[in-house]
């Protein structure tokens, strides 16, 4: 992390750690008062807004009336069939899941590693992590084929006096799935009560200072109530970091216990979870471009948090990029014949684009981000993290799809396309994922303000102070913190 | 006298509110407490507030979500519905992992983010510090030290004249 050259330093002697990640004359009224105001003033939400809120909302439609269908006909209007049993509903899901995984790694392992950049973004990236969450868990729902049935997949006494099979990853993946959504809820409203508190003191209507005055649920900055926030903050934190690692190993797990050849390799979880947080990153920086943009927001998502997000980017793309060289290299030296044959058909068989795709969606173009002026280049961080989300999605059509239409025997062999109602519907799960997350920048800050203030204080306290204030012995950072 | 909640002295940096806590502590006060915008490091050791209950409550909560996982796996598996499976011990441990795992971050993780706002008194309708001067900043850039009426230091005017003297921008009394 050493590559500031093209960021302008602040002003004042500012400790490194701090350096560049606030841009401009910030003074705590100012950090509050930009932030806020996103909320209060309406008028800060001009035609960019309204253009996305149309989108997603005309594709969330498209998700109603993929749904109805489903619910008519069931899941028999999607290409799945014998072998390929497991379409695009099961790709769609590994693929929202993998996304959310980044706004939990920001949130949380990055705040127990002190790190101070994450504050700018980590309230958007937590609120993507909810909204893929709930995206990806339409999909195990519905594959059900008796959604209003799914309730069966938790253990509750019934008159059959029977229990879920404790053993199958599926059954993992419901309690994985279900405790990773509520946790990720309750880590991103617990961090939302002190900025809400600040909303209601700074709403001048009635109706929303009262909204936001319950929301806070009575807020006032006390230091007892910091001390015990902070506390539970950095316990939250601490369980999160093995809750995402464990999430995505779970959902591995539902492809590499399974005997099906190209699934059962011991490789999947740290691969699986490397390719979330690429994803994920790719996410972060899709909805960060455009949004410090149309927000005015480059003071607090300076050129340094774009950076370093497109390095961890390219770090776990690379990691990804050695399960795929692995996954290779074992399967043509494992002396079992399917094994072979699964890679031959993998990269050279019907779905041999698909692979080659992936590997320069996954592999090759991100390796631009080597180049100091790509990462500090937005149109370039944008395109490349699209082609990194599409390539994404590949790796998991690959893995799910051509996996299972090469059995171990020839007689069941077959192929998989998708239909219309499968492209509706992963249509309509990402109109649902870009309205509720428009919804969500004007109604909640995006950016975490009372951290933004925090970090006012590391960085210019001492220069916008008034100068008796500023004395040598001020013992603000004596005792060592945990948090930051 | 009964009508005081007590006597908020008004400062506008960190340092400022840090230094007056640490000078009411040393000055004998005891119901001290600081409101700030943001979370004031050191202030928590200077008030002396520390609660160890929260990280007990998280982990206590955990190993009870750890056991009702592994318990209800084992006990619905082995005992109250043995079933075979593909000839699998029933008591397969290794595959109960996972479930007892996500039920011990499920419950400590509630535990710790309910029991942050049930020790805080939260949420809560309203409170006497809200009828302070110019509080609604409290949230953006000042801070402001509170000595409560009921510290057995206080008086009226002594504690008023101390306050003023730590260099606050403005002492207000405050009702209940």
């Amino acid at each position: 992390m050493d590559n500031t050259r093209h960021i302008s330093s602040s002003n004042g002697p500012v400790d490194p750690a701090v350096a560049g990640l606030m841009e401009g004359e910030q003074t705590f009224e100012t950090v509050s008062e930009r932030l806020a105001s996103i909320v209060l003033r309406q008028d800060k939400h001009k035609l960019p807004w309204w253009i996305m809120l149309g989108i997603g909302f005309v594709m969330y439609n498209l998700l109603g009336i993929a749904l109805t269908k489903l619910l008519l006909y069931g899941v028999g209007i999607w290409g799945i069939d014998e072998p390929v049993g497991w379409g695009w509903a099961i790709i769609n899901f590994v693929w929202w899941i993998g996304i959310g995984h980044a706004g939990t790694l920001i949130s949380a392992f990055l705040l127990l590693m002190r790190q101070n950049w994450r504050n700018s973004i980590n309230r958007f990236a937590e609120a993507m992590t909810i909204f893929a969450v709930l995206c990806a868990g339409i999909y195990p729902v519905f594959h059900t084929g008796r959604p209003w049935c799914a309730y069966w997949l938790f253990p509750y006494p019934n008159i059959l006096g029977m229990w879920p099979g404790w053993r199958s990853p599926l059954l993992w993946d419901v309690f994985a799935v279900s405790t990773y959504a509520s946790v990720s809820i309750l880590f991103w409203l617990i961090g939302l009560i002190p900025d809400f508190a600040t909303l209601r003191d700074r709403a001048e209507n009635v109706v929303v200072k009262k909204t936001y005055g319950v929301l806070s649920l009575g807020w006032r900055g006390a230091a007892e109530h910091w001390q015990r926030y902070e506390t539970a903050s950095l316990i939250l934190a601490g369980i999160s970091t093995p809750l995402v690692l464990s999430v995505h190993s779970i959902i591995s797990f539902d492809f590499s216990i399974g005997i099906v050849p190209g699934w059962h390799t011991a490789i999947s979880p740290p691969y699986f979870v490397a390719g979330a947080l690429y994803a994920g990153f790719a996410m972060v920086i899709i909805l960060a471009v455009p949004l410090r943009k149309w927000y005015h927001l480059e003071d607090y998502i300076t050129p340094k948090h774009m950076d370093w997000c497109a390095k961890l980017m390219l770090t776990s793309g690379l990691v990804v990029l050695y399960g795929y060289m692995s996954e290779c290299f074992f399967s043509y030296l494992s002396g079992n014949h399917i094994e072979i044959r699964m890679m031959e058909l993998r990269q050279f068989g019907p779905y041999g684009a698909a692979y080659w795709f992936l590997i320069l969606c996954n592999g090759v173009i991100p390796q631009l981000l080597w180049i100091p002026k790509v990462r500090f280049h937005n149109g370039w961080l944008f395109f490349i993290s699209v082609v990194v989300s599409i390539g994404m999605w590949l790796e998991r059509y690959v893995i799910v799809v051509v996996s299972l239409t090469r059995d171990f025997l020839p007689s069941s062999w077959g192929y998989f396309a998708p239909t219309i109602w499968d492209i509706l519907m992963y249509a309509g799960t990402i109109g649902q994922f870009i309205f509720l997350f428009f919804m969500f920048v004007r109604v909640m800050p995006m950016i975490n303000i009372f951290e933004m203030r925090e970090l006012v204080h590391k960085t210019h306290g001492h220069v916008h102070s008034s100068a008796e204030e500023h004395s040598a012995a001020t013992p603000v950072s004596l005792p060592a913190q945990p948090a930051e | 006298m009964s009508r005081i909640y007590g006597l908020v002295a008004e400062f506008d940096t960190a340092e400022a509110l840090l230094r007056g806590a640490e000078a009411a502590r040393e000055a004998g006060y005891r119901r001290v407490e600081a409101y700030s915008p943001f979370p004031v490091h050191g202030m928590a050791e200077v008030l002396e507030h520390d609660d160890p209950r929260l990280p007990w409550a998280v982990f206590i909560m955990g190993v009870i979500g750890c056991a009702t996982g592994f318990g209800l796996e084992s006990w619905t598996a082995v005992i109250n519905y043995p079933f075979n499976i593909g000839g699998k011990p029933t008591f397969s441990w290794p595959n109960f992992i996972p479930v007892a795992y996500e039920l011990t971050i499920l419950f400590s993780a509630f535990t710790a983010g309910l029991s942050m706002l049930v020790l805080n008194g939260l949420p809560r309708y309203h409170h006497s510090i809200f009828n302070t001067p110019r509080f609604e900043r409290a949230s953006s850039d000042l801070f402001f030290l509170c000595i409560e009426a009921r510290d057995a230091k206080y008086d009226p005017e002594e504690t008023a004249h101390f306050l003023e003297n730590l260099g606050a921008q403005l002492v207000s009394e405050v009702e209940k």
